[in-house]
């Protein structure tokens, strides 16, 4: 099971590490008024974000959602296009027109993060669906929340996904609250994962803060699908840091309970496996810290020296 | 053999289009609920699964956000995928894939998506379904930038619109009317024509008085614009056959030409595309050439009903166009 290869433990290590300097910055960035709108951020998820990705083929593809700066980290993307483009810059992935919401990067597997919870859901089984009908080899995994499983677009997908053996992995982040709102108080089931039941289907629970579960668990599912037995569900428990949005007071939950999913923190706890494991030296480890957190300024002095999209490109792109 | 025609119905014309598209290009398939075996709600698709086979005639589960989203995500894939909805009215349960999804691809993602999907839907009442099955929702998708919006109205224009809509790069919501499906017309049996979306067709010409209609209304605005010729009216009939992108240059010319325009059609006057057109014609050199206000000739603000009797009297009636043009015309 944890035979992954040191390269790819220590590329999965950065990854994450750059998701978290990534978010941070936007983070203070928000926090100052810099830059406006809102975003998601995803700060306490970046193993279940990063490292179901990296267990996936370079060209597989993916869906990704709103709070979806660790999943296109994870799928290996460039900072300084994504940085640019949550400053609405011109050299961002998006020309400065999609922003935090739509990081998208088509050509390289990524669908797209997605302002509607569930608006992933038809992407991603079309997409499949045409892996299936020239079949490539390739597969989808679909990224989508606790809250968008109550949506319809949800069971339609893995209705549909089931019947047609479709080669998706539907992949849902469930940490704990749809914006204020507790899982208990919008679904009468303790564990995602069970709907899977509904569908035929194989359904997984994985600890979403163990880098090493979510990669072991995402490879095991992958080739099942791969091997056109079609979908399955895996249920990835996790927790966000930081409230839903940036305008979020955070009043429904305890001071206490974030402290101690804190204590779980993803990168700490992959961090002390690998050394214990003697997978990595504290070294190796430190030099990747500090150069993701240099990625993310570079990315940011890249953003910065990058112009505005000119005012006539706001018509462009309407039509193809 | 280019010129070649060939009467069928319009419903055939529709079918033509697909099977033609899908024999060419491998990408094109068609799915949508019971258009496999069943041959669609309307017969639309009958024989296409015996030729395609269920890969690319694929029946779905009832599930129209998953129809229209998996026909975004084919598409921007690389397939050019086909959705048919049952029913028009069921394309409320498809809006976000439709709205929030396939129509802004592109956009949001700077340029570097494309969704070449083709949604059909039928549209229009006069079969006794009643509310849900009877609507003429076309307004909704032509607010929607990013999306083609397209309702031909004859075999020709339904098999050369198709066509291009299957051909084009964006997604298209294809208007098919259902109480024109057994309608014949004749149709150019060229596998290569293509009428170009956005491009409007004059239907008859006329000097005095403009009608502008598509879809249903248009054979009706036609048998009454033939009719007022014995009466010394030239009416002049044109049918935009595509509303997104709209052939304003030629509504523009042909008001020009006859100063006086009336608009039809059967969706709800409230909201509807025929205050577009108006506006367009309003905002245009060709206000300066109207002598009579814009008239507009549409269904009443009421869900359809089921009567056939009230049901008819919902929608305009070749009477109340009659009147329409006596009245523009002073008459």
């Amino acid at each position: 099971m944890t035979d992954i290869k040191k390269e790819t433990l220590l590329e999965m290590y950065k990854r994450m590490n750059e998701a978290r300097s990534f978010e941070e910055k936007v983070s203070y960035f928000f926090a100052r008024g810099m830059v406006h709108g809102t975003t998601h951020l995803s700060v306490g998820e970046e193993a279940s974000g990063v490292a179901s990705c990296m267990a996936l083929n370079s060209d597989d593809l993916i869906t990704s959602t709103h709070r979806g700066h660790s999943q296109v980290i994870g799928k290996g993307i460039d900072l300084n296009k994504m940085m640019a483009e949550l400053l609405g810059k011109y050299t961002g992935y998006c020309k400065g027109k999609g922003g935090s919401m739509h990081i998208a990067d088509v050509e390289a597997g990524n669908l797209g993060a997605n302002g509607v919870v569930g608006g992933g859901h038809g992407i991603a089984i079309g997409a499949a669906l045409t892996q299936q009908m020239k079949n490539t080899g390739k597969i989808v995994l679909c990224f989508f929340g606790d809250g968008a499983s109550n949506e319809g677009s949800f069971h339609e997908a893995l209705n549909l996904a089931s019947v047609w053996k479709l080669p998706v992995i539907f992949y849902c982040e469930n940490n704990l609250y749809g914006m204020s709102v507790p899982i208990g108080k919008s679904m009468n089931i303790k564990d995602i994962a069970v709907r899977a039941d509904s569908y035929g289907i194989p359904g997984y629970i994985v600890d979403g803060n163990d880098a090493v579960a979510v990669y072991n668990t995402v490879k095991e599912a992958s080739e099942y699908v791969r091997s056109g037995k079609g979908p399955v569900l895996i249920e990835s428990k996790t927790y966000r840091w930081l409230g839903h949005s940036k305008s979020d007071a955070q009043i429904y939950r305890s001071k206490e309970e974030v402290e101690e999913w804190k204590n779980k923190c993803p990168i700490k706890r992959f961090r002390k496996y690998m050394l214990e494991k003697k997978l990595a030296t504290e070294e190796e480890l430190d030099t990747i810290e500090k150069n993701a957190r240099q990625s993310i300024e570079e990315a940011v002095e890249f953003a910065n020296n990058s112009p505005n999209p000119p005012i006539e490109t706001v018509t462009e792109d309407v039509y193809a | 053999m280019a010129n070649e025609m060939k009467e069928m119905t319009y419903k055939d014309a529709v079918k033509l289009a697909m099977v033609e598209e899908m024999r060419r290009d491998e990408n094109v398939f068609l799915m949508g609920e019971d258009v496999g075996l069943y041959g669609g709600a309307f017969g639309v698709s009958v024989g296409m699964l015996e030729e395609f086979g269920e890969e690319r005639v694929k029946d779905t589960p009832i599930s129209e956000a998953a129809i229209a989203g998996a026909a975004a995500g084919a598409a921007v894939t690389g397939m050019r995928p086909i959705a048919e909805i049952m029913f028009m009215d069921f394309t409320t349960i498809a809006m976000d894939a439709l709205v929030n999804q396939a129509a802004k691809m592109r956009y949001m993602f700077g340029g570097k998506a494309k969704v070449p999907m083709v949604l059909r839907c039928p549209g229009g009442s006069g079969t006794g379904a009643a509310a849900q099955h009877s609507q003429s929702l076309e307004a909704w998708f032509c607010h929607v930038p990013g999306l083609k919006v397209i309702v031909p109205a004859t075999a020709k224009d339904a098999k050369g619109l198709l066509k291009a809509a299957i051909r084009d790069n964006n997604p298209v919501v294809f208007v098919e009317q259902k109480t024109l499906y057994k309608v014949k017309g004749e149709v150019p049996v060229d596998e290569d024509f293509i009428i170009p979306i956005g491009k409007g067709e004059i239907k008859k010409e006329g000097k005095d008085v403009t009608i502008i209609s598509y879809g249903r209304m248009l054979p009706r605005a036609l048998k009454v614009a033939e009719e007022m010729e014995s009466e010394g009216i030239s009416v002049e009939v044109l049918d935009p056959r595509t509303l997104v992108p709209l052939d304003k240059e030629l509504i523009i010319e042909s008001v020009k030409k006859t100063g006086r325009v009336i608009l039809v059609n059967e969706a709800c006057k409230t909201g509807g595309y025929l205050g577009e057109i108006a506006s367009v014609i309003a905002e245009s050199e060709a206000f300066d050439y109207l002598d009579a206000p814009i008239m507009r000739l549409a269904g009443l603000d009421v869900p359809v009903p089921y009567n056939p009797e009230l049901e008819k009297a919902i929608v305009p009636s070749e009477e109340q166009i009659r009147e329409a043009v006596l009245k523009v015309m002073n008459r």
